[in-house]
């Protein structure tokens, strides 16, 4: 067996892996034959440890052998020849790809794990497998993805599972209403990367990575854009990440995203999913050295999520949302790292951060029985240290500083004020027009039917949630 | 031209008509469901047997074997081409899904032989190509609807008056296109850019494109929703525009129409978002996918016009499937009202779950039918119009939200108290598994259904270049 096939083979145990635990899943599931909670863990842990085993093996041998890109071919998905029309089938194993495969997996496996424990006898159990398996499948598709077209798949997925899973609770409305919130962002960060992607596709013709940046293995890629054309697609791209890693001014999700369980707030929102964004800005990172004014957005976004982060994350009153903020702190400074072209330090910072952040999450629910051992351990409270920055900032500033940080920077009354309340506004009306003009059809009577509108008196708007 | 093996059409047509006065002289209501889905079963076999049997030839046109229709009217009446070939087999999958999932107790308020009546007038449109036949039976399509809502005791004017004017300007509007010898439409004279106009607009009312879309939400008020489902979802105005205005309309005229249609997608996706009724919901979000099918059908470039091709067969199996969904949910807890959580979750995780994946269908989700669809109505639309082509991306983001925020409001909430089972029967749960495999059937696997409807599409400009280049030079010789 030569090198390419155990190459190829490897990766396809990689792929298939996750695919295999969703269709497990989803078809007991389609077909009501639900998989007691042991066979669902042991199903779960086989296939993240042999995906898993396999993305090490890719990386010893890559590491024995001295390659440094493999790229897997699985042909094309459709292909409109004589429009040069193609969707590629192309997964990469580079030096970015293989560290944030392997830390998907062993993230996820360990949260897999705890989950088991963690949701025993909930029932909700299957369900909060189901979406874990989309997003286990969506992570590893996007990490892989050698062409734009296969990342926007892998972050579709991940997009639809952290949606579900924030609103798992959903016999409680606020965990809904939160759901909601965070696919909505999600959805104007995917109308986004698909313009992008739709814009590369016209630009280069054709949505690989390779075309975009060339042959050369990745950090050392070269966008083949003008300067225009790559400040166009990044802006699009840079949106794209904003949404999907709650940077400024999309952060209002992020702490709306703990209201999931533990464990999917620990893998989703505090350690993967949030850094996917900061991941595609990696991916397309030669775009930044074709623009310095993509570059100067980059960092600006970056710095102003950062302080954002680090300002809200002090004045929060619940360990997870405290996390959330100190987590979009963190990515904050890895998107700036990226914007001042260190990437491998932002790749270091990204795997160290996601796998903190990870240990600090699962360990929010027992927060307090820590603080109690640690109190009796030492025999007195814990000493409060006041900053040596709070004695520099005069007492009116600290106190508006400390309104904003409390109001998480009115980001979401911005978009309320700004995008949500008109779009409701413009359109209510609009049905109210509608329903006057078919009233006057109808002769003057009533258009529309009696009982519907009974049930459905309450004119509050129905996008009040969203809010 | 090339004959079919069996009289595959003249089998589908008949079938349900037959089948209809069949049905209507039972009186038994419970004895005639069973009837009445062994003949929706037939049809589909039928359906089917003729777009394997047209496959088989890998030819763009075909006509039944043993053509009577032909015989006595000494013309092709029914005819099956690379257009309606899926087409015809989707319509009749809806309808025998639509009677699977209904049940028993509202066989009074859902009328078989009527359903089978429209089947077989359906059916009988996307078979046929002739411009009079087409718009003779899509006036006679508008009947059984009307009836209804008659019969219900529902005002009619604001259908009455959109039909009317739909028939009026179909009627007119092909009348005052002037014909040579050969039947081919002459496009140079301004009386036939009047008739032209006056079919765009008939085509685009019959499609409930803005501001002529309100007899459809009407519609979707006022009848059964499982009568408005079945008039609306197979998308006739789609069917009439391709028929009748693509082969006259020059491309300015038809790439207003695509600006038109990405309009109404915008704002009925936005609409729908404001919706607090499960049926209006729905309707909105119909015309939204339906107007996006349109603007790629008015692009003329074979990427658009196979993306719309595909996004029709998509929008045909996904929303057909959301609307059983719906309506299944509907039978059992009445109008729902999406002003509020229902919490139907636990009660039916089977229609939850079809809810969820129907709707990202539809909103070509990637693994689901639309995916591809929409990646080459987005490609398209970008190609011909870089700004406001992404507009599309908009209306998909919309919708998306859309579908996402009515699964919460009808399936999550404080749990409801039922003293009844509410789970699937297992006609719906085969009605669930076959849509599903379907969706994510088509999905997995796009490539056989995007290369037949490139290749359709490519026929469709072909053809079209063909009837206009004898006007041309016509022109010509007559400057000479």
């Amino acid at each position: 067996m030569d090198l390419n096939t155990l190459f190829h083979a490897l990766s396809v145990i990689v792929l298939v892996m996750p695919a295999l635990l969703l269709t497990v899943l989803g078809v007991t599931a389609l077909l009501n034959r639900h998989l007691s909670e042991t066979l669902m863990a042991r199903w779960t842990e086989v296939t993240v440890t042999v995906a898993l085993l396999a993305a090490v093996s890719i990386l010893g041998i890559m590491l024995f052998s001295g390659q440094r890109y493999v790229s897997v071919e699985l042909g094309n998905w459709v292909v409109i020849h004589e429009q040069h029309f193609h969707f590629h089938l192309r997964f990469i194993f580079d030096r970015l790809s293989v560290p944030f495969v392997i830390l998907t997996f062993v993230l996820v496996g360990t949260i897999g794990a705890f989950a088991n424990r963690y949701l025993h006898r909930e029932p909700g159990y299957g369900r909060f497998f189901l979406f874990y398996a989309v997003f286990l499948l969506g992570m590893v598709i996007a990490s892989l993805a050698g062409t734009i077209e296969t990342l926007f798949i892998g972050w579709e997925l991940v997009g639809l599972s952290s949606a579900l899973l924030v609103a798992y609770f959903h016999e409680r409305p606020s965990p809904v209403v939160n759901g909601v919130r965070v696919w909505a962002i999600y959805r104007i960060a995917d109308a986004a990367f698909l313009v992008a992607a739709v814009a590369l596709h016209h630009l280069t013709g054709a949505g690989d990575f390779s075309g975009l940046m060339g042959t050369e293995p990745w950090p050392n890629g070269t966008a083949s854009l003008t300067e225009i054309q790559a400040l166009f697609v990044g802006l699009l791209l840079l949106i794209a990440a904003a949404g999907k890693s709650g940077m400024v001014p999309f952060s209002g999700w992020l702490p709306r995203a703990m209201e999931g369980p533990t464990p999917s707030s620990a893998v989703f929102y505090g350690a993967l999913s949030v850094h996917l964004g900061a991941y595609l800005l990696l991916r397309v990172s030669p775009l930044l050295d074709a623009s310095m004014t993509l570059r100067i957005c980059v960092i600006a976004l970056g710095l102003t999520s950062a302080v954002f982060g680090a300002l809200a994350a002090r004045v929060q009153t619940d360990i997870k949302s405290a996390l959330a903020f100190a987590s979009l702190s963190q990515v904050g400074i890895i998107v700036v790292e990226i914007g001042f072209g260190l990437r491998y330090i932002a790749l270091i910072h990204i795997i160290g951060h996601a796998c903190l952040r990870t240990l600090q999450l699962l360990r929010a629910p027992t927060m307090l029985h820590d603080y109690h051992t640690l109190e009796n351990a030492l025999g007195e409270n814990l000493p409060q240290q006041k900053s040596m920055i709070r004695n520099l900032i005069p007492e009116p500033i600290q106190k508006r500083i400390y309104r904003f940080a409390l109001e998480r920077g009115h980001l979401d009354a911005f978009l309320d004020t700004f995008f949500v309340r008109p779009f409701i506004k413009v359109f209510t009306l609009c049905d109210g027009w509608e329903k006057k003009w078919t009233d006057y059809l109808s002769n003057n009577g009533p258009s529309r039917d009696q009982n519907a509108e009974e049930q459905t008196v309450a004119k509050t708007d129905s996008m009040e949630d969203i809010k | 031209m090339q004959e079919l093996h069996l009289p595959w059409l003249e089998f589908s047509v008949t079938l349900p008509l037959l089948g209809a006065i069949y049905i209507g002289l039972l009186k038994n209501r419970n004895a005639a469901y069973p009837q009445c889905v062994i003949l929706c079963v037939v049809t589909l076999i039928c359906a089917l047997g003729e777009w394997i049997d047209f496959m088989t030839f890998h030819i763009f046109e075909a006509h039944d074997h043993w053509d009577i229709l032909e015989t006595i009217f000494h013309r092709d009446i029914f005819v099956i081409d690379e257009l309606n070939a899926p087409l015809i087999p989707l319509a009749a999958l809806l309808f025998l899904m639509m009677v699977l999932s209904t049940l028993r107790t509202k066989l009074g308020r859902f009328s078989l032989g009527g359903t089978l009546f429209s089947e077989g007038i359906l059916i009988a449109t996307l078979s046929c190509r002739d411009p009079w036949l087409i718009i003779a039976l899509m006036s006679l399509a508008t009947v059984p609807p009307w009836l209804e809502m008659r019969s219900r005791k529902q005002s009619t004017r604001v259908y009455s008056l959109h039909m009317g004017l739909f028939i009026g300007l179909s009627v007119i509007g092909w009348w005052l296109v002037p014909k040579d010898a050969s039947g081919i439409p002459q496009t140079s004279s301004s009386l036939a850019l009047w008739g032209g106009g006056m079919l765009t607009a008939a085509g685009l009312l019959r499609s409930g494109i803005v501001p002529v879309h309100c007899w459809m939400t009407d519609l979707f008020d006022k009848a059964a929703f499982g009568t408005a489902l079945l008039f609306v979802t197979p998308m006739t105005g789609a069917y009439m525009i391709m028929r009748i205005v693509l082969p006259i309309a020059p491309s300015w005229a038809l790439q207003s129409i695509a600006i038109v249609s990405l309009i109404t997608a915008v704002y009925a996706a936005g609409m729908a978002l404001v919706q607090t009724d499960s049926r209006r919901f729905f309707c909105y979000l119909f015309l939204s996918h339906s107007s996006l099918v349109l603007v790629g059908l008015e692009l003329l470039t074979p990427i658009g016009l196979t993306g719309a091709l595909c996004i029709w067969i998509s929008v045909g199996l996904s929303l057909g499937g959301f609307g059983l969904t719906i309506r299944a949910v509907e039978a059992r807890m009445g109008r729902l009202s999406l002003s509020k959580y229902h919490g139907l979750y636990e009660h039916m995780p089977t229609f939850a779950g079809l809810f969820l994946l129907t709707g990202l269908g539809s909103i070509g989700f990637p693994g689901t039918i639309g995916f591809i669809g929409m990646e080459l109505i987005v490609e398209g639309a970008v190609e011909i119009y870089p700004l406001i082509g992404t507009m599309v991306v908009l209306a998909a983001a919309l919708n998306g939200i859309a579908i996402l925020y009515a699964y919460f409001r009808i399936f999550t909430g404080t749990r409801h108290v039922a003293s009844i089972s509410l789970k699937a029967r297992p006609q719906e749960r085969f009605a669930v598994l076959t849509l599903t495999l379907l969706i994510i059937g088509g999905g997995l696997f796009p490539q056989p259904g995007v290369s037949s409807r490139y290749h359709a599409a490519k026929e469709l400009i072909a053809h079209r270049h063909i009837k206009t280049v004898p006007v041309k030079h016509h022109k010509e010789t007559n400057k000479q």
